[in-house]
């Protein structure tokens, strides 16, 4: 589903050149939960920035799905996220002004969809994640781990093969961290979707299929 | 789409509340200004009271002569229209009368400041005036040089006080007695070819410059008035071919010119060919305009640019769903629009109170200013031109932001 081949990130500034990514070559296979693992700073996240084509390598390919992503446009990009992608953030990034409802609908808002039609996959979406009776919520209004569902149901209400979760239990209790991962897991199991999560919790990354572990850039596992 | 961009621009708006207020004290201030300059300049120009015929006329209000380094300009003599232009063969009749001038009055030691003109008997049947009461004096009258008057009703309600019926009266301006014969709607002073408070048969000016003064310039005003707007052309054309015949009348000049145009050409006539009046008010009206909304439209730049990049998380997070940045453009531009379209409708409400004010302080005689559909218009037009200006640089700047610097912004 996903094929990663010797991608590289370098940061260059005026003065110092650092290297993110070291040649990281890495085999998704489409219905694998995947984890990825290592210490701060060790490039986790920009590895998952790349596959989700938020972010481009310095050098590598990265097909998703079979499809070479490197020539594709602002446009085609976006476009290709959307339909293929959902992503789950450790700090949420839900749209503060906007009801619960309304931030499940955002990715629909950018296919060809009918209000009518967008309001019943959100709401389908929330009932997925237990939140039905939180639509007309502001998220402000919601624990850490209700905003961490709505985060989860905005990811999925697209149905994308495929689901990035940077640290997605990062900033919630065990309790929380545990139902957030529960749902990933069943999302996984019934619907077969790839998901690839970026995590510190080893509990977390042992429930997964398979474990990488970077380090200073390098896949050491 | 629209729904949820119109939430989010609420919500904004709602967030940041003095930033709002700057903002849409900027547009509707701005807004309010440009309303009423528009409401002024439609008044001006679209009010077609009395001339309502304006689209098969012409008008004569200046004559120049020019020489080496000399230039002299003013409007028409009586003789010049009565003699040289009444000669031209297509108009059907032309209206003469003279600008208007100032004198006071007494009614019971009450000062009253009064503006009359003369005119000739065609200068009633060109212009469609109000008649409240009476009628307007007739050739044989102006060839009598009876003294009679047609009035306005401001004038009738001045000198005469809240009475129904004033024709037959007597009404002293400049120390001479006419009698009333009939009382007109009010002009606006700013129509200053038709406006006067008293008007009189040209016969009976005790200055007598319509018999003495044979030279072209004097101080009075032509409409010439064509069977059908067909004519306007050839009647433009005759009059052209009239001024290129007339000799200058001193040696110091060597051109005579003067042109029989439409109302608004002859309204901004300044007499001097090589700079067209048209072209040098648009120009004004334009770098006035352009002054007025810049300062404006950089600070709603601004305060844009700082809201935008506020919301970083939500771009970043819109792009990973999805969104390309024209749309994200597209997105920013109809929210700054609502804004601005927000402010647009409280400068609306604020143009009509500075205008209520204007009217009530009479500040110019008989000019009633509204803001009617053309303004509200040309309001709208003002606000939308606003709302994308401001709007497409900060949404430019904020789509070219990289996904993962938004996201870590937060």
């Amino acid at each position: 589903m996903i094929r990663l081949q010797n991608i590289e990130k370098v940061y260059r500034t005026d003065t110092v050149e650092t290297l993110a990514l070291n040649k990281v070559s890495l085999e998704i296979a489409k219905g694998e939960f995947l984890s990825i693992m290592g210490p701060s700073g060790c490039g986790k996240s920009t590895l998952l920035n790349i596959m989700g084509l938020l972010d481009e390598p310095s050098k590598g390919d990265v097909k998703i799905d079979n499809q070479k992503t490197d020539n594709l446009s602002d446009k085609q990009l976006a476009q290709f996220r959307n339909k293929k992608i959902g992503f789950i953030f450790q700090s949420y990034h839900l749209i503060n002004d906007l009801q619960v409802l309304d931030n499940v609908e955002l990715p629909l808002l950018y296919r060809s969809t009918t209000a009518k039609e967008r309001r019943q996959l959100a709401t389908e979406a929330l009932a997925k994640v237990g939140l039905s009776n939180r639509v007309k919520h502001f998220p402000s209004q919601l624990s850490g781990g209700q905003k961490q569902r709505v985060a989860i149901a905005r990811a999925i209400v697209g149905q994308p093969e495929i689901i990035l979760a940077d640290e997605p239990t990062g900033n919630l209790d065990s309790a929380m961290g545990n139902e957030i991962m529960d749902i990933l897991l069943q999302l996984n199991k019934n619907d077969g979707t790839t998901i690839v999560m970026v995590t510190h919790d080893e509990n977390m990354a042992h429930k997964t299929h398979r474990l990488v572990r970077l380090f200073d850039g390098s896949q050491v596992q | 789409m629209l729904k949820n961009y119109l939430k989010i621009a609420i919500a904004v708006l709602r967030r940041r509340k003095f930033f709002t207020f700057i903002s849409l004290f900027g547009i509707s201030f701005t807004l309010t200004i440009l309303l009423v300059l528009t409401a002024f300049i439609d008044k001006v120009v679209g009010d077609n009271y009395p001339d309502k015929k304006r689209d098969r006329s012409l008008y004569i209000s200046r004559i120049s002569q020019t020489g080496k380094n000399t230039m002299s300009s003013s409007p028409p003599s009586f003789y010049f229209l009565d003699h040289y232009v009444r000669a031209i063969k297509t108009p059907i009749t032309i209206a003469i009368s003279s600008g208007f001038s100032g004198t006071n009055t007494y009614v019971n030691n009450k000062k009253i400041a009064v503006n009359y003109k003369f005119t000739n008997a065609e200068y009633w049947d060109v212009l469609d005036y109000d008649f409240l009461e009476g009628k307007a004096f007739n050739k044989q009258q102006v060839a009598n040089s009876d003294k009679v008057a047609v009035i306005s009703a401001d004038m009738k309600k001045e000198y005469f006080g809240d009475v129904p019926n004033v024709v037959g009266q007597y009404i002293e301006a400049d120390n001479v007695k006419y009698r009333v014969i009939g009382v007109v709607q009010n002009v606006p002073i700013t129509s200053y070819m038709t406006y006067s408070d008293i008007y009189l048969p040209y016969t009976v000016a005790k200055d007598g410059g319509y018999k003495s003064n044979k030279g072209y310039q004097g101080g009075y005003y032509g409409i010439l008035l064509a069977n059908s707007k067909d004519d306007i052309d050839k009647i433009h054309d005759e009059y052209e071919q009239l001024i290129k015949r007339l000799p200058p009348e001193q040696k110091m000049f060597d051109k005579v010119s003067s042109h029989a145009d439409t109302y608004i050409r002859s309204y901004v006539d300044t007499g001097d060919d090589r700079h067209s009046g048209v072209f040098i008010v648009i120009t004004a009206i334009s770098i006035f305009a352009f002054i007025l909304m810049i300062l404006p439209t950089l600070n709603l730049v601004n305060i844009n640019i700082t809201r935008i990049m506020e919301r970083s998380s939500e771009i970043g997070v819109r792009k990973a769903f999805g969104a390309s940045s024209s749309t994200l453009v597209y997105q920013f531009i109809v929210e700054n629009i609502i804004l601005t379209l927000l402010g647009g409708a409280i400068g609306v409400i604020l143009s009509v109170i500075v205008l209520q004010i204007i009217n009530s302080a009479h500040l110019i005689a008989n000019l009633e200013l509204t803001v009617n559909f053309t303004v509200l218009f040309i309001g709208l037009l003002v606000c939308l031109v606003f709302g994308l200006i401001s709007g497409v640089y900060p949404a430019w700047r904020m789509s070219k932001l990289n996904v993962v610097t938004a996201l870590k912004a937060q």
